[in-house]
Protein backbone atom coordinates (compact mmCIF):
# COMPACT_ATOMS: atom_id res chain seq x y z
CA UNK A 1 0.00 0.00 0.00
CA UNK A 2 1.36 3.61 -0.49
CA UNK A 3 2.13 5.18 2.33
CA UNK A 4 2.54 8.83 1.21
CA UNK A 5 1.20 9.99 -2.21
CA UNK A 6 2.36 13.23 -3.96
CA UNK A 7 -0.03 14.11 -6.83
CA UNK A 8 0.87 16.62 -9.14
CA UNK A 9 2.34 19.38 -6.66
CA UNK A 10 2.80 22.81 -8.18
CA UNK A 11 4.61 25.62 -5.51
CA UNK A 12 6.23 28.71 -6.95
CA UNK A 13 7.56 32.12 -4.60
CA UNK A 14 6.27 34.67 -6.27
CA UNK A 15 7.97 34.35 -10.07
CA UNK A 16 10.32 31.17 -8.87
CA UNK A 17 8.46 28.04 -9.69
CA UNK A 18 9.95 25.69 -7.16
CA UNK A 19 7.79 22.55 -7.60
CA UNK A 20 5.94 22.31 -11.14
CA UNK A 21 3.82 19.03 -11.43
CA UNK A 22 5.84 17.01 -8.91
CA UNK A 23 4.55 13.42 -8.25
CA UNK A 24 5.38 10.66 -6.63
CA UNK A 25 4.91 7.54 -3.94
CA UNK A 26 6.20 6.34 -1.22
CA UNK A 27 5.03 2.71 -0.34
CA UNK A 28 4.76 1.52 3.26
CA UNK A 29 8.11 0.23 5.24
CA UNK A 30 10.48 1.05 1.79
CA UNK A 31 13.62 3.50 1.72
CA UNK A 32 12.73 6.00 -1.14
CA UNK A 33 15.37 8.36 -2.09
CA UNK A 34 15.28 11.73 -3.53
CA UNK A 35 18.01 13.10 -5.25
CA UNK A 36 18.92 16.48 -7.42
CA UNK A 37 21.15 19.18 -7.95
CA UNK A 38 21.28 21.95 -5.56
CA UNK A 39 18.45 24.43 -6.05
CA UNK A 40 16.03 21.78 -7.46
CA UNK A 41 13.16 21.72 -5.63
CA UNK A 42 14.01 18.83 -2.90
CA UNK A 43 13.39 20.81 0.18
CA UNK A 44 10.56 23.14 -0.65
CA UNK A 45 9.02 19.41 -2.10
CA UNK A 46 9.43 18.47 1.55
CA UNK A 47 8.01 21.55 3.21
CA UNK A 48 4.99 21.28 0.81
CA UNK A 49 4.58 17.59 2.66
CA UNK A 50 4.64 18.44 6.24
CA UNK A 51 2.41 21.28 5.84
CA UNK A 52 5.25 24.34 6.23
CA UNK A 53 3.83 26.06 3.83
CA UNK A 54 0.28 25.72 1.46
CA UNK A 55 0.79 23.97 -2.02
CA UNK A 56 -0.33 26.21 -4.91
CA UNK A 57 -2.22 23.36 -6.32
CA UNK A 58 -2.32 19.03 -6.19
CA UNK A 59 -3.12 16.97 -3.65
CA UNK A 60 -1.31 15.20 -1.29
CA UNK A 61 -2.17 11.90 0.75
CA UNK A 62 -1.13 9.69 3.71
CA UNK A 63 -2.35 6.81 4.66
CA UNK A 64 -5.10 7.93 2.10
CA UNK A 65 -5.85 11.30 3.95
CA UNK A 66 -5.67 14.62 1.94
CA UNK A 67 -3.04 16.47 4.52
CA UNK A 68 -2.69 19.08 2.18
CA UNK A 69 -4.31 21.70 4.04
CA UNK A 70 -3.16 20.35 7.58
CA UNK A 71 -0.63 22.61 9.78
CA UNK A 72 2.69 21.28 10.64
CA UNK A 73 1.48 19.86 14.04
CA UNK A 74 -1.33 18.15 12.82
CA UNK A 75 0.62 16.28 10.04
CA UNK A 76 3.71 15.58 12.94
CA UNK A 77 0.68 13.82 14.83
CA UNK A 78 -0.40 11.86 12.11
CA UNK A 79 3.04 10.10 12.23
CA UNK A 80 4.83 11.79 9.68
CA UNK A 81 8.03 13.63 11.31
CA UNK A 82 10.89 15.32 9.35
CA UNK A 83 14.47 16.61 10.37
CA UNK A 84 16.37 19.33 8.94
CA UNK A 85 19.02 20.03 6.38
CA UNK A 86 20.59 22.35 8.98
CA UNK A 87 20.38 20.80 12.88
CA UNK A 88 17.54 21.63 14.73
CA UNK A 89 17.51 20.91 18.20
CA UNK A 90 17.19 22.72 21.56
CA UNK A 91 20.85 24.16 21.95
CA UNK A 92 20.32 25.32 25.47
CA UNK A 93 18.65 21.95 27.15
CA UNK A 94 20.66 18.88 27.47
CA UNK A 95 20.34 15.51 25.54
CA UNK A 96 18.08 13.78 27.94
CA UNK A 97 15.74 16.49 28.03
CA UNK A 98 15.85 17.05 24.24
CA UNK A 99 14.65 13.15 23.92
CA UNK A 100 12.04 13.81 26.59
CA UNK A 101 10.29 16.87 25.00
CA UNK A 102 10.00 14.83 21.85
CA UNK A 103 8.03 12.11 23.61
CA UNK A 104 4.38 12.15 22.30
CA UNK A 105 3.16 14.96 25.60
CA UNK A 106 -0.02 15.81 24.49
CA UNK A 107 -1.10 11.81 24.53
CA UNK A 108 -1.56 12.28 28.35
CA UNK A 109 -2.18 15.93 28.87
CA UNK A 110 -3.55 15.49 31.94
CA UNK A 111 -0.12 14.86 33.79
CA UNK A 112 1.21 17.60 31.61
CA UNK A 113 2.18 19.23 35.07
CA UNK A 114 4.25 16.27 36.03
CA UNK A 115 7.60 15.13 35.71
CA UNK A 116 8.55 12.61 32.50
CA UNK A 117 6.80 9.42 33.16
CA UNK A 118 9.63 6.07 33.75
CA UNK A 119 8.73 4.96 30.39
CA UNK A 120 9.68 8.02 28.84
CA UNK A 121 12.99 8.01 30.56
CA UNK A 122 13.56 4.28 29.94
CA UNK A 123 13.00 4.58 26.10
CA UNK A 124 15.47 8.14 26.30
CA UNK A 125 18.16 5.70 27.84
CA UNK A 126 17.67 3.19 24.86
CA UNK A 127 17.41 5.66 21.71
CA UNK A 128 20.26 7.54 23.15
CA UNK A 129 22.37 4.27 23.76
CA UNK A 130 20.85 3.23 20.35
CA UNK A 131 22.36 6.53 18.28
CA UNK A 132 25.46 6.44 20.63
CA UNK A 133 25.26 9.60 22.67
CA UNK A 134 24.40 7.76 25.52
CA UNK A 135 27.37 9.04 27.57
CA UNK A 136 27.04 12.92 26.62
CA UNK A 137 23.35 13.00 27.49
CA UNK A 138 23.69 15.56 30.08
CA UNK A 139 25.95 17.93 27.68
CA UNK A 140 23.66 20.41 26.25
CA UNK A 141 22.86 19.90 22.63
CA UNK A 142 23.79 23.01 21.74
CA UNK A 143 27.64 21.57 22.57
CA UNK A 144 27.52 18.33 20.75
CA UNK A 145 29.47 18.48 17.15
CA UNK A 146 27.33 18.95 14.24
CA UNK A 147 27.36 15.40 13.72
CA UNK A 148 26.07 14.42 17.08
CA UNK A 149 23.42 16.81 16.75
CA UNK A 150 22.09 14.86 13.85
CA UNK A 151 21.83 11.62 15.23
CA UNK A 152 20.18 13.10 18.51
CA UNK A 153 17.99 14.99 16.09
CA UNK A 154 17.28 11.50 14.62
CA UNK A 155 16.89 9.90 17.89
CA UNK A 156 14.39 12.85 18.41
CA UNK A 157 12.28 12.25 16.14
CA UNK A 158 12.40 7.89 16.57
CA UNK A 159 10.79 8.92 20.65
CA UNK A 160 7.98 10.21 18.45
CA UNK A 161 7.31 6.58 17.52
CA UNK A 162 6.49 7.81 13.67
CA UNK A 163 5.46 5.84 10.89
CA UNK A 164 7.37 7.89 8.12
CA UNK A 165 10.87 9.67 8.44
CA UNK A 166 11.85 12.94 6.45
CA UNK A 167 15.42 12.82 6.25
CA UNK A 168 16.93 16.42 4.65
CA UNK A 169 20.21 15.50 3.86
CA UNK A 170 21.08 13.31 7.03
CA UNK A 171 24.88 12.65 6.04
CA UNK A 172 25.46 16.19 5.13
CA UNK A 173 28.31 17.30 7.41
CA UNK A 174 29.03 14.28 9.23
CA UNK A 175 32.43 12.43 9.29
CA UNK A 176 33.11 9.10 7.18
CA UNK A 177 32.70 7.36 10.08
CA UNK A 178 29.92 8.46 11.41
CA UNK A 179 28.16 8.01 8.00
CA UNK A 180 28.74 4.40 8.00
CA UNK A 181 26.78 4.21 11.48
CA UNK A 182 24.20 6.41 10.71
CA UNK A 183 23.28 4.15 7.31
CA UNK A 184 23.08 1.40 9.96
CA UNK A 185 20.94 2.63 12.06
CA UNK A 186 18.46 4.23 9.32
CA UNK A 187 18.47 0.80 7.88
CA UNK A 188 17.64 -0.96 11.44
CA UNK A 189 14.72 1.49 11.89
CA UNK A 190 13.41 0.79 8.91
CA UNK A 191 13.75 -3.30 9.16
CA UNK A 192 13.30 -3.69 13.16
CA UNK A 193 10.32 -0.42 13.49
CA UNK A 194 8.90 -0.88 10.33
CA UNK A 195 9.60 3.02 9.73
CA UNK A 196 9.12 3.89 6.45
CA UNK A 197 11.91 6.48 5.10
CA UNK A 198 11.97 8.94 2.28
CA UNK A 199 15.76 10.56 2.36
CA UNK A 200 16.98 13.37 0.40
CA UNK A 201 20.92 12.75 0.00
CA UNK A 202 23.77 14.35 -2.04
CA UNK A 203 25.93 11.71 -1.15
CA UNK A 204 25.40 9.08 -4.36
CA UNK A 205 26.86 6.32 -2.57
CA UNK A 206 24.93 6.93 0.69
CA UNK A 207 21.93 6.68 -1.64
CA UNK A 208 22.74 4.31 -4.48
CA UNK A 209 23.30 1.65 -1.24
CA UNK A 210 20.29 2.78 0.79
CA UNK A 211 17.28 3.17 -0.91
CA UNK A 212 15.26 0.91 -3.38
CA UNK A 213 13.90 3.63 -5.50
CA UNK A 214 15.05 6.79 -6.17
CA UNK A 215 13.12 10.00 -7.20
CA UNK A 216 15.65 12.63 -9.33
CA UNK A 217 14.50 16.25 -9.22
CA UNK A 218 15.78 18.72 -11.29
CA UNK A 219 14.51 22.64 -12.13
CA UNK A 220 11.45 21.84 -10.03
CA UNK A 221 10.26 18.89 -11.96
CA UNK A 222 10.40 15.24 -11.80
CA UNK A 223 13.32 14.37 -14.21
CA UNK A 224 13.16 10.94 -13.95
CA UNK A 225 12.78 7.92 -10.87
CA UNK A 226 13.48 4.06 -10.66
CA UNK A 227 15.90 1.68 -9.32
CA UNK A 228 18.90 2.94 -8.36
CA UNK A 229 21.37 1.30 -11.23
CA UNK A 230 18.71 2.73 -13.60
CA UNK A 231 19.33 5.88 -12.01
CA UNK A 232 22.61 5.98 -12.26
CA UNK A 233 22.90 4.84 -15.96
CA UNK A 234 20.01 7.57 -16.71
CA UNK A 235 21.73 9.93 -19.24
CA UNK A 236 19.49 12.62 -18.47
CA UNK A 237 20.24 12.38 -14.77
CA UNK A 238 23.94 12.67 -15.50
CA UNK A 239 23.31 15.33 -17.57
CA UNK A 240 21.08 17.31 -14.99
CA UNK A 241 23.99 16.72 -12.55
CA UNK A 242 26.75 17.69 -14.81
CA UNK A 243 24.66 20.57 -16.00
CA UNK A 244 24.28 19.98 -20.03
CA UNK B 1 23.06 21.19 40.42
CA UNK B 2 21.86 21.32 43.71
CA UNK B 3 19.48 19.19 44.45
CA UNK B 4 15.11 20.31 45.52
CA UNK B 5 16.26 19.22 49.07
CA UNK B 6 19.14 21.17 49.91
CA UNK B 7 17.46 24.32 47.95
CA UNK B 8 14.68 23.90 50.16
CA UNK B 9 16.75 23.72 53.81
CA UNK B 10 18.03 26.94 52.26
CA UNK B 11 14.59 28.12 52.09
CA UNK B 12 12.98 27.20 54.94
CA UNK B 13 15.97 28.78 56.63
CA UNK B 14 15.16 32.31 54.74
CA UNK B 15 12.15 32.10 55.84
CA UNK B 16 12.49 31.64 59.60
CA UNK B 17 14.19 34.41 59.19
CA UNK B 18 11.61 36.10 57.10
CA UNK B 19 9.23 35.76 59.46
CA UNK B 20 10.89 37.23 62.24
CA UNK B 21 12.38 40.01 60.88
CA UNK B 22 9.30 42.07 60.96
CA UNK B 23 8.92 41.61 64.56
CA UNK B 24 12.59 42.96 64.88
CA UNK B 25 12.78 45.67 62.57
CA UNK B 26 8.88 46.91 62.84
CA UNK B 27 9.79 50.41 60.89
CA UNK B 28 10.84 48.37 57.87
CA UNK B 29 7.66 46.16 57.39
CA UNK B 30 6.04 47.88 54.82
CA UNK B 31 9.42 47.64 52.59
CA UNK B 32 9.91 43.70 53.20
CA UNK B 33 6.46 43.61 51.85
CA UNK B 34 7.25 44.76 48.58
CA UNK B 35 10.12 42.84 48.32
CA UNK B 36 7.86 39.70 48.49
CA UNK B 37 5.45 41.40 46.05
CA UNK B 38 8.92 42.36 43.44
CA UNK B 39 9.51 38.38 44.18
CA UNK B 40 6.34 37.32 42.52
CA UNK B 41 6.50 39.89 39.78
CA UNK B 42 9.81 38.96 38.69
CA UNK B 43 9.13 35.37 38.91
CA UNK B 44 5.50 35.86 36.43
CA UNK B 45 7.46 37.50 34.36
CA UNK B 46 10.02 34.98 33.73
CA UNK B 47 7.34 32.46 32.78
CA UNK B 48 6.56 33.67 29.14
CA UNK B 49 9.63 36.38 29.49
CA UNK B 50 12.61 34.10 30.73
CA UNK B 51 11.48 30.13 30.13
CA UNK B 52 9.49 30.65 26.95
CA UNK B 53 11.63 33.68 25.63
CA UNK B 54 8.75 35.67 24.64
CA UNK B 55 9.47 39.14 26.04
CA UNK B 56 6.15 40.70 27.13
CA UNK B 57 6.17 44.51 28.34
CA UNK B 58 2.24 44.23 28.63
CA UNK B 59 2.07 41.79 31.97
CA UNK B 60 1.27 44.92 34.37
CA UNK B 61 -1.94 44.60 32.50
CA UNK B 62 -2.97 41.87 34.86
CA UNK B 63 -1.10 43.35 37.34
CA UNK B 64 -3.90 46.75 37.04
CA UNK B 65 -7.06 44.45 36.20
CA UNK B 66 -6.46 42.23 39.24
CA UNK B 67 -6.25 45.54 41.05
CA UNK B 68 -9.41 47.24 39.78
CA UNK B 69 -11.85 43.83 40.03
CA UNK B 70 -10.47 43.24 43.40
CA UNK B 71 -11.25 46.75 44.53
CA UNK B 72 -15.21 46.81 42.98
CA UNK B 73 -15.50 43.43 44.13
CA UNK B 74 -14.25 44.40 47.84
CA UNK B 75 -16.49 47.76 47.34
CA UNK B 76 -19.46 46.67 46.62
CA UNK B 77 -19.82 43.17 47.85
CA UNK B 78 -21.73 44.25 51.08
CA UNK B 79 -22.27 48.06 50.43
CA UNK B 80 -25.36 49.06 48.96
CA UNK B 81 -25.36 50.21 45.27
CA UNK B 82 -23.20 53.52 44.94
CA UNK B 83 -25.19 56.62 45.30
CA UNK B 84 -24.68 58.51 41.66
CA UNK B 85 -24.29 61.95 43.30
CA UNK B 86 -20.82 60.67 45.17
CA UNK B 87 -17.93 61.36 43.93
CA UNK B 88 -16.59 57.42 42.89
CA UNK B 89 -12.94 58.26 44.35
CA UNK B 90 -13.88 59.50 47.33
CA UNK B 91 -16.14 56.73 48.53
CA UNK B 92 -14.64 55.00 51.04
CA UNK B 93 -15.76 51.91 52.94
CA UNK B 94 -16.09 50.77 56.20
CA UNK B 95 -16.36 46.86 56.80
CA UNK B 96 -16.11 44.77 59.86
CA UNK B 97 -13.64 42.28 60.22
CA UNK B 98 -15.50 38.89 58.59
CA UNK B 99 -16.96 41.36 55.82
CA UNK B 100 -13.10 42.56 55.05
CA UNK B 101 -11.66 39.20 54.40
CA UNK B 102 -14.36 38.00 52.79
CA UNK B 103 -14.88 39.91 50.12
CA UNK B 104 -10.75 40.63 49.57
CA UNK B 105 -10.65 36.63 49.10
CA UNK B 106 -13.88 36.68 46.55
CA UNK B 107 -12.62 40.25 45.34
CA UNK B 108 -8.76 38.24 44.89
CA UNK B 109 -9.91 35.35 43.12
CA UNK B 110 -12.20 37.26 40.62
CA UNK B 111 -9.25 39.74 39.58
CA UNK B 112 -7.55 36.23 39.25
CA UNK B 113 -10.06 34.86 36.65
CA UNK B 114 -10.49 37.73 34.85
CA UNK B 115 -6.94 38.15 34.26
CA UNK B 116 -6.94 34.72 33.37
CA UNK B 117 -9.84 35.45 30.46
CA UNK B 118 -7.79 38.37 29.22
CA UNK B 119 -4.35 36.43 28.76
CA UNK B 120 -6.38 33.67 27.07
CA UNK B 121 -8.46 36.18 24.70
CA UNK B 122 -5.29 38.53 24.09
CA UNK B 123 -3.09 35.10 23.80
CA UNK B 124 -4.96 34.17 21.23
CA UNK B 125 -4.57 37.08 19.23
CA UNK B 126 -1.39 37.88 19.45
CA UNK B 127 0.84 34.82 20.97
CA UNK B 128 0.77 33.10 17.24
CA UNK B 129 3.67 36.19 16.70
CA UNK B 130 6.75 35.46 17.09
CA UNK B 131 9.67 36.93 19.24
CA UNK B 132 10.29 40.49 18.96
CA UNK B 133 6.74 40.89 16.76
CA UNK B 134 5.18 39.90 19.94
CA UNK B 135 6.90 42.18 22.25
CA UNK B 136 6.25 45.35 20.21
CA UNK B 137 2.30 44.20 20.09
CA UNK B 138 2.77 44.10 24.01
CA UNK B 139 4.11 47.52 24.25
CA UNK B 140 0.70 49.66 24.32
CA UNK B 141 -1.29 46.89 26.02
CA UNK B 142 -0.14 48.86 29.64
CA UNK B 143 -0.68 52.04 28.35
CA UNK B 144 -4.05 50.71 26.41
CA UNK B 145 -5.58 49.62 30.00
CA UNK B 146 -4.68 53.21 31.91
CA UNK B 147 -6.30 54.75 29.54
CA UNK B 148 -9.82 52.88 29.45
CA UNK B 149 -9.63 52.64 32.99
CA UNK B 150 -9.30 56.92 32.99
CA UNK B 151 -12.56 56.68 31.35
CA UNK B 152 -14.53 54.31 33.52
CA UNK B 153 -16.70 56.67 36.11
CA UNK B 154 -17.92 53.15 37.78
CA UNK B 155 -14.21 52.85 38.96
CA UNK B 156 -13.64 56.60 39.79
CA UNK B 157 -12.38 57.09 36.07
CA UNK B 158 -8.86 59.63 35.80
CA UNK B 159 -9.42 60.94 40.08
CA UNK B 160 -8.45 56.74 40.67
CA UNK B 161 -10.28 54.81 43.62
CA UNK B 162 -10.15 54.21 47.47
CA UNK B 163 -10.04 50.59 48.96
CA UNK B 164 -11.90 49.25 51.88
CA UNK B 165 -10.29 50.40 55.29
CA UNK B 166 -8.58 47.80 56.97
CA UNK B 167 -10.69 46.52 60.35
CA UNK B 168 -9.10 48.55 63.21
CA UNK B 169 -10.30 45.91 66.10
CA UNK B 170 -7.70 43.31 65.05
CA UNK B 171 -5.24 42.46 67.20
CA UNK B 172 -3.04 41.72 63.53
CA UNK B 173 -2.14 44.88 62.42
CA UNK B 174 -2.70 45.88 58.25
CA UNK B 175 1.31 45.91 57.69
CA UNK B 176 1.53 42.46 59.03
CA UNK B 177 -1.11 40.97 57.85
CA UNK B 178 -0.05 41.91 54.61
CA UNK B 179 3.41 41.07 54.84
CA UNK B 180 2.69 37.53 55.98
CA UNK B 181 -0.08 37.27 53.20
CA UNK B 182 2.30 38.28 50.56
CA UNK B 183 5.50 35.90 52.08
CA UNK B 184 2.82 33.07 52.05
CA UNK B 185 1.62 33.99 48.26
CA UNK B 186 5.19 34.29 47.24
CA UNK B 187 6.26 30.79 48.54
CA UNK B 188 3.33 29.34 46.99
CA UNK B 189 4.00 30.99 43.57
CA UNK B 190 7.69 29.72 44.17
CA UNK B 191 7.14 26.24 45.00
CA UNK B 192 4.34 25.81 42.17
CA UNK B 193 6.42 27.28 39.70
CA UNK B 194 9.43 25.54 40.32
CA UNK B 195 7.15 22.57 40.03
CA UNK B 196 6.18 23.65 36.70
CA UNK B 197 9.29 24.45 35.21
CA UNK B 198 10.55 20.73 36.34
CA UNK B 199 7.55 18.80 34.62
CA UNK B 200 6.77 18.35 30.48
CA UNK B 201 4.69 21.39 30.79
CA UNK B 202 8.00 23.64 31.50
CA UNK B 203 9.89 21.79 29.19
CA UNK B 204 7.93 22.32 26.35
CA UNK B 205 8.31 26.03 27.34
CA UNK B 206 12.12 25.79 26.98
CA UNK B 207 11.31 24.27 23.65
CA UNK B 208 9.72 26.69 22.61
CA UNK B 209 12.49 29.38 23.48
CA UNK B 210 15.45 27.22 22.24
CA UNK B 211 13.62 26.40 18.53
CA UNK B 212 9.49 27.07 17.99
CA UNK B 213 9.80 25.89 14.69
CA UNK B 214 11.17 22.23 15.75
CA UNK B 215 9.34 22.46 18.50
CA UNK B 216 6.09 22.66 16.22
CA UNK B 217 7.84 20.56 13.43
CA UNK B 218 7.59 17.64 16.75
CA UNK B 219 3.57 18.14 16.75
CA UNK B 220 3.84 20.74 19.67
CA UNK B 221 0.78 22.83 19.37
CA UNK B 222 3.55 25.94 20.54
CA UNK B 223 0.66 28.64 20.71
CA UNK B 224 -1.36 26.59 23.23
CA UNK B 225 1.72 26.41 25.49
CA UNK B 226 2.38 30.13 24.93
CA UNK B 227 -1.22 30.96 25.95
CA UNK B 228 -0.90 28.47 28.81
CA UNK B 229 1.84 29.77 30.34
CA UNK B 230 0.67 33.48 29.81
CA UNK B 231 -2.24 32.58 31.75
CA UNK B 232 -0.68 31.15 34.30
CA UNK B 233 1.71 34.45 35.11
CA UNK B 234 -1.54 36.62 34.82
CA UNK B 235 -3.09 34.48 37.47
CA UNK B 236 -0.35 35.44 39.84
CA UNK B 237 0.34 38.64 38.62
CA UNK B 238 -3.69 39.37 39.53
CA UNK B 239 -3.43 38.24 42.83
CA UNK B 240 -0.09 40.73 43.36
CA UNK B 241 -2.21 43.35 42.08
CA UNK B 242 -5.05 43.13 44.11
CA UNK B 243 -3.29 42.74 47.50
CA UNK B 244 -0.76 45.40 46.47
CA UNK B 245 -3.75 48.18 45.95
CA UNK B 246 -4.99 47.38 49.38
CA UNK B 247 -1.39 47.89 50.85
CA UNK B 248 -1.57 51.35 48.83
CA UNK B 249 -4.93 51.81 49.97
CA UNK B 250 -5.56 53.86 46.90
CA UNK B 251 -6.04 53.19 43.03
CA UNK B 252 -5.08 55.35 40.34
CA UNK B 253 -4.96 54.35 36.90
CA UNK B 254 -1.98 55.45 35.37
CA UNK B 255 0.50 56.12 38.23
CA UNK B 256 -0.48 52.70 40.35
CA UNK B 257 -2.34 49.96 38.71
CA UNK B 258 -0.81 50.08 35.42
CA UNK B 259 2.56 52.23 35.95
CA UNK B 260 4.44 51.14 32.98
CA UNK B 261 7.33 52.68 34.65
CA UNK B 262 7.64 51.27 37.88
CA UNK B 263 5.96 47.78 38.31
CA UNK B 264 5.94 47.08 34.22
CA UNK B 265 9.30 47.80 33.79
CA UNK B 266 11.20 46.58 37.23
CA UNK B 267 9.72 43.11 36.80
CA UNK B 268 11.32 42.91 33.80
CA UNK B 269 14.84 44.32 35.22
CA UNK B 270 14.48 42.16 38.15
CA UNK B 271 14.29 38.92 36.35
CA UNK B 272 16.97 39.90 33.62
CA UNK B 273 19.57 40.78 36.31
CA UNK B 274 18.99 38.02 38.18
CA UNK B 275 18.89 35.45 35.66
CA UNK B 276 15.97 34.92 33.56
CA UNK B 277 15.03 31.63 32.52
CA UNK B 278 16.25 30.14 35.94
CA UNK B 279 13.67 29.79 38.94
CA UNK B 280 16.28 31.39 41.71
CA UNK B 281 17.29 34.45 39.35
CA UNK B 282 13.94 36.47 39.29
CA UNK B 283 14.24 35.95 43.40
CA UNK B 284 17.45 36.96 43.68
CA UNK B 285 17.10 39.82 40.83
CA UNK B 286 13.85 41.21 43.28
CA UNK B 287 15.97 41.36 46.07
CA UNK B 288 18.88 43.13 44.87
CA UNK B 289 17.04 45.74 43.07
CA UNK B 290 14.82 46.29 45.75
CA UNK B 291 17.00 46.81 48.27
CA UNK B 292 19.31 48.49 46.06
CA UNK B 293 16.34 51.18 45.13
CA UNK B 294 15.31 51.38 48.68
CA UNK B 295 19.16 52.28 49.55
CA UNK B 296 19.69 54.59 47.02
CA UNK B 297 16.43 56.50 47.82
CA UNK B 298 17.65 56.66 51.21
CA UNK B 299 20.80 57.81 50.96
CA UNK B 300 21.31 59.18 47.67
CA UNK B 301 17.79 61.71 47.38
CA UNK B 302 18.06 62.99 43.97
CA UNK B 303 20.70 60.63 42.62
CA UNK B 304 19.03 57.76 43.49
CA UNK B 305 17.86 57.19 39.77
CA UNK B 306 21.13 57.46 38.33
CA UNK B 307 22.31 55.45 40.86
CA UNK B 308 20.18 52.52 40.17
CA UNK B 309 20.52 52.84 36.26
CA UNK B 310 24.72 52.86 37.18
CA UNK B 311 23.71 49.92 39.26
CA UNK B 312 21.65 48.07 35.81
CA UNK B 313 24.38 48.85 33.62
CA UNK B 314 27.52 47.30 35.39
CA UNK B 315 24.77 44.53 35.83
CA UNK B 316 23.98 44.34 32.31
CA UNK B 317 28.16 44.75 31.31
CA UNK B 318 29.21 42.15 33.32
CA UNK B 319 26.76 39.51 33.83
CA UNK B 320 24.87 40.02 30.91
CA UNK B 321 23.38 36.73 31.11
CA UNK B 322 22.16 37.66 34.83
CA UNK B 323 23.66 36.87 38.20
CA UNK B 324 22.55 33.60 38.34
CA UNK B 325 23.38 33.13 34.37
CA UNK B 326 26.63 33.96 34.55
CA UNK B 327 27.10 31.35 37.25
CA UNK B 328 24.70 28.87 35.45
CA UNK B 329 27.04 29.35 32.66
CA UNK B 330 30.33 29.12 34.06
CA UNK B 331 29.37 25.50 35.49
CA UNK B 332 28.10 24.00 32.84
CA UNK B 333 31.26 24.94 30.67
CA UNK B 334 33.42 23.21 33.54
CA UNK B 335 31.01 20.34 33.17
CA UNK B 336 31.57 20.14 29.13
CA UNK B 337 35.39 20.61 29.77
CA UNK B 338 35.19 17.71 32.48
CA UNK B 339 33.66 15.50 30.43
CA UNK B 340 35.72 15.84 27.46
CA UNK B 341 38.89 15.41 29.52
CA UNK B 342 37.26 11.81 30.75
CA UNK B 343 36.61 10.94 27.07
CA UNK B 344 40.32 11.66 26.25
Amino acid sequence: MDQLNVKSVDKAYGGVIANHDVSLTVPEGKIVGIIGPNGSGKTTLFNSIVGHHPIDSGEIHFNGKEISSLTIPQIARLGMLRTFQQTHIYGKMTCVQNMQISSDIDANWKRIFNPFSKEVDEMVDELLAFVGLYKKRFLLAGDLSFGQQKLLEFAMALMKKPTILLLDEPTAGVNPTLINGLIDRLRQVNEEKGITLLVIEHNMRVIMNLAEHIYCLANGTMLADGKPDDIQNDQRVIDAYLGN
Amino acid sequence: MITNNKQNMLIWIGLAISAVVPLLLPNYITVLTYIWVMIILALTWDMLGGQTGYTSFGNILFFGVGMYVSAVVQRDMFSSGLDRFERVSEIVVNLNASEYFVSLAVGTLAGAIVAVILAVILGSGILGMRGHYFAICTLGLGHAAAEIASGIDYIGAGSGMVTPIYPGELALSKEAFYYYAFMLFAIVTFFLFRKIYQSQFGLALNAIRDNENKAESMGIHTTQYKIAGWSIAAFFLAIAGAGVGNVIGFIDPVEIAFSGPTFGVWMIVMAILGGKGTIWGPVLGAVILYSAKETFWTYLLGWDKVALGLLIVIIVVYFPKGVLGYFKERKQLSNSILSQKGEG
